[in-house]
């Protein structure tokens, strides 16, 4: 921004506040002190805060039109996790960490155990993420899987979903890798932005420390087939390392 | 001396039984989710009342002898209580008494002039709060007043101060430093320029650090910067050659859960000794040696498994204990942003940051509030408002300034620098004084409030931005 000639102060706010939208997405030079927001800059936040609303109470659904197609094609079926309701997931994480009782005999009796990777779909606290990414990510990652020569067992999705779940799919299901595919919190820029938490033969008690993450997957983050690419390399690494995690690394 | 006391209360021809304070104390917390999720909030209304009235009896005596968790925490607790004054003026009162006492016109003259605040202990703290109204917390906080100094003054009558929060997904520290100039504009900044981090490395940190000083440097504002990095990385860019104002530490209230933020009491002591010799070195003018500014807030315990089945409040209070023992210039609750599994609604966040900024100013610390939500939570910006206008007339030390009140980077709500001005004007409130005399030299502020002008302010940054350039530090 050198080289410019700044005769006014009105040229140099000018050109501070386009530098600014090029530089960073904070809400800066928006309007003078009096007063607060202007109307278009207050209904912006409120619009943005309702979509990031609407993400973490929409419900995971797989007869949506975003998802029915490819929920179809690699046969995905949907399963609780023990919060039975919204409230309950967003109030008690601990039950979003267990698979239900039915949900646990659905999958053991639906999957192919002991297999490479097992994919898991979850709502997290962004169903639109998964409305929004999935459809993309999940047939780009089983063949990225398929043509890695890996064993992909059937997907299926877990409602009212929390990132602990995978240490029941570990222990029901036994694959060498657990992919959890789940929706982060929104903010404001993005209610569709998804996470893949990858680990290693999880089992209960397993924390964060034996997982690995990669997350900002949406429009303006990492792209689905970067995602993809990234996700297959980690895979890759967790059966070489035969952990995952910050646990396996530092071992 | 571990004593095993039971309390009991009969409400309305029912008796309910507390098999011991750490029960009580739990049981007459207002409504949170973290409570109920650790399992030890009160099974109905009535209990929680119940509770309340069991504890309004009991003596501060009691509840000073009764150490409810063994470790640290507690130790450098009852090593910081001045016990020979809490023995003359508290001992003997109730934890009911106790709060007539507090809210009456004669209390904040004698807590200042003979330094109560030290008599008294974070449970008690954490006791009295739990019988007091919302208001009450806002009437009794207004008058306790706490001044610290860095760079500046914090805590004086009439002053609000604000940090201005200017993250960015990145770090970019061009980016950074035009949401900085924006809050000056604004006439934040006064509390500090404090960036939270995505990336915890030393050279990153190093060159945020490096470009938040020479911004302060180059406009003459009379204001301290922080990277709120973990303290070790704060400590190892400070050795490399970094400007380190504050020393910034996420705390809690008990060993355990210091020990999953990857801190102790030690490290905190050494780190705090480190930056006063650090600034007896540094060329800029520092009125004081108030160099620690910690974060808390209500559930980090239970979150890290660390809570000992005693309530999100109690423990709260316990960080507070931390924090004194440090003379922090600031210390902030950061109330609402660890989600609705600890504070389920904007009730629960509003009533939070209500207790926590009162139970701070009672035990003495400049005591700010980062007035927020996240998405998952039942909260909204109207009552982000609410509490925002609430904590302004509690004399709140400090509040967060956040472009449009949306963290880029951190992914939550907060207040804004529209915000802050706002209620500045509709209080009365000032920056700090010599903040305000550097606003009003560059033109900025006039006749107590802001005058909407850009000054010479805008030239000034425009160069720090763009020469804003990566620093190589020595390995």
């Amino acid at each position: 921004m050198t080289g410019e000639a700044l005769t006014t102060q009105d040229d140099v706010r000018a050109l501070l506040t386009r530098r600014a939208r090029e530089v960073t997405p904070a809400r800066i030079f928006t309007g003078g002190p009096e007063g607060g927001y202007t109307t278009t800059d207050l209904l912006a936040l409120r619009a943005d805060h309702a979509a990031a609303r609407d993400a973490v109470l929409a419900p995971l659904d797989l007869a949506d039109p975003a998802l029915a197609d490819i929920a179809a094609r690699h046969a995905v079926f949907a399963v609780d996790s023990q919060a039975g309701s919204i409230e309950e997931h967003l109030l008690r994480p601990d039950l979003g960490r267990r698979l239900s009782d039915a949900g646990r005999a659905a999958i053991t009796a639906a999957c192919t155990p002991a297999t490479d990777v097992q994919i898991v779909i979850g709502d997290g606290l962004s169903a639109a993420a998964v409305h929004a990414q999935v459809p993309t990510l999940l047939p780009l990652l089983v063949a990225e899987c398929r043509q890695r020569g890996w064993t992909v067992g059937r997907p299926f999705a877990v409602r009212h979903c929390r990132v602990g779940v995978m240490n029941d799919v570990g222990d029901a299901l036994d694959p060498a890798v657990v992919v959890l595919l789940v929706g982060e919190r929104p903010g404001l820029a993005t209610a569709e932005s998804l996470s893949a938490y990858l680990a290693y033969r999880p089992r209960p008690g397993d924390t964060d420390a034996k997982r690995d993450l990669i997350s900002n997957i949406h429009a303006r983050g990492l792209t689905t087939e970067e995602a993809v690419r990234r996700i297959g390399d980690l895979i890759a690494e967790q059966r070489a390392l035969r952990g995952s995690g910050v646990a396996a690394r530092s071992a | 001396m571990r004593r095993t006391v039971s309390y009991r209360c009969t409400l309305r021809g029912e008796t309910f039984t507390f098999a011991d304070l750490r029960e009580l104390l739990a049981k007459a917390n207002e409504e949170k989710s973290g409570d109920a999720l650790a399992g030890i909030a009160a099974r109905s209304a009535t209990e929680r009342v119940a509770a309340k009235l069991a504890l309004a009896d009991v003596p501060l005596r009691e509840i000073a002898d009764t150490p409810l968790i063994d470790d640290d925490v507690t130790a450098l607790i009852a090593d910081t209580h001045d016990r020979a004054t809490f023995d003359r003026e508290f001992a003997s009162l109730t934890v009911g008494e106790l709060r007539e006492l507090v809210l009456g016109r004669a209390f904040a003259a004698r807590w200042t002039d003979e330094g109560l605040a030290r008599a008294l202990t974070p449970e008690i703290a954490a006791a009295v709060a739990k019988l007091m109204g919302n208001k009450d917390l806002v009437v009794a906080a207004a008058p306790l007043r706490t001044i610290t100094r860095l760079r500046n003054t914090m805590g004086q009558p009439g002053v609000l101060a604000v940090r201005v929060q200017p993250n960015h997904p990145s770090d970019a520290v061009e980016g950074v430093l035009l949401s900085a100039i924006d809050g000056l504009l604004f006439g934040c900044g006064d509390a500090m320029l404090g960036l939270n981090p995505v990336d915890d490395g030393v050279d990153s940190v190093a060159s945020v650090l490096g470009g938040l000083q020479d911004l302060i440097g180059r406009l003459g504002v009379p204001t301290q910067s922080c990277v709120l990095a973990h303290i070790t990385t704060q400590l190892e860019a400070m050795r490399r050659g970094a400007p380190v104002d504050l020393l910034f530490q996420s705390i809690a209230g008990t060993q355990g859960a210091n020990a999953s933020f990857g801190v102790t009491l030690d490290l905190l002591a050494e780190g705090r000794e480190a930056v006063v010799a650090h600034h007896a070195e540094r060329e800029e003018t520092f009125i004081g040696e108030h160099v620690m500014y910690f974060e808390t807030g209500q559930g980090s315990a239970l979150s890290a498994g660390a809570h000992h089945d005693v309530d999100q409040l109690t423990i709260e209070a316990r960080a507070h204990g931390v924090a004194r023992a440090y003379d922090p210039f600031l210390v902030n609750t950061v109330v609402g942003f660890i989600g609705p599994e600890y504070l389920a609604d904007a009730r629960q966040i509003n009533r939070a940051g209500l207790e926590d900024h009162f139970m701070g100013r009672l035990l003495g610390l400049p005591m700010g509030c980062d007035v927020c939500y996240t998405n998952h939570a039942d909260a909204d910006q109207n009552s982000n408002d609410d509490l925002l206008m609430l904590l302004a007339m509690a004399g709140c030390q400090y509040v967060m300034g956040i472009p449009g009140s949306d963290d880029v980077m951190l992914n939550y709500q907060s207040t804004s620098y529209h915000d802050v001005a706002a209620v500045r004007e509709l209080l009365g409130l000032r920056p700090a004084p010599e903040f305000e005399a550097w606003l009003a030299e560059m033109g900025l502020w006039a006749d107590g409030g802001l005058t909407g002008g850009d000054g010479p302010v805008l030239d000034t940054a425009a160069r720090a931005v763009a020469e804003a350039a990566p620093r190589e530090l020595p390995a």
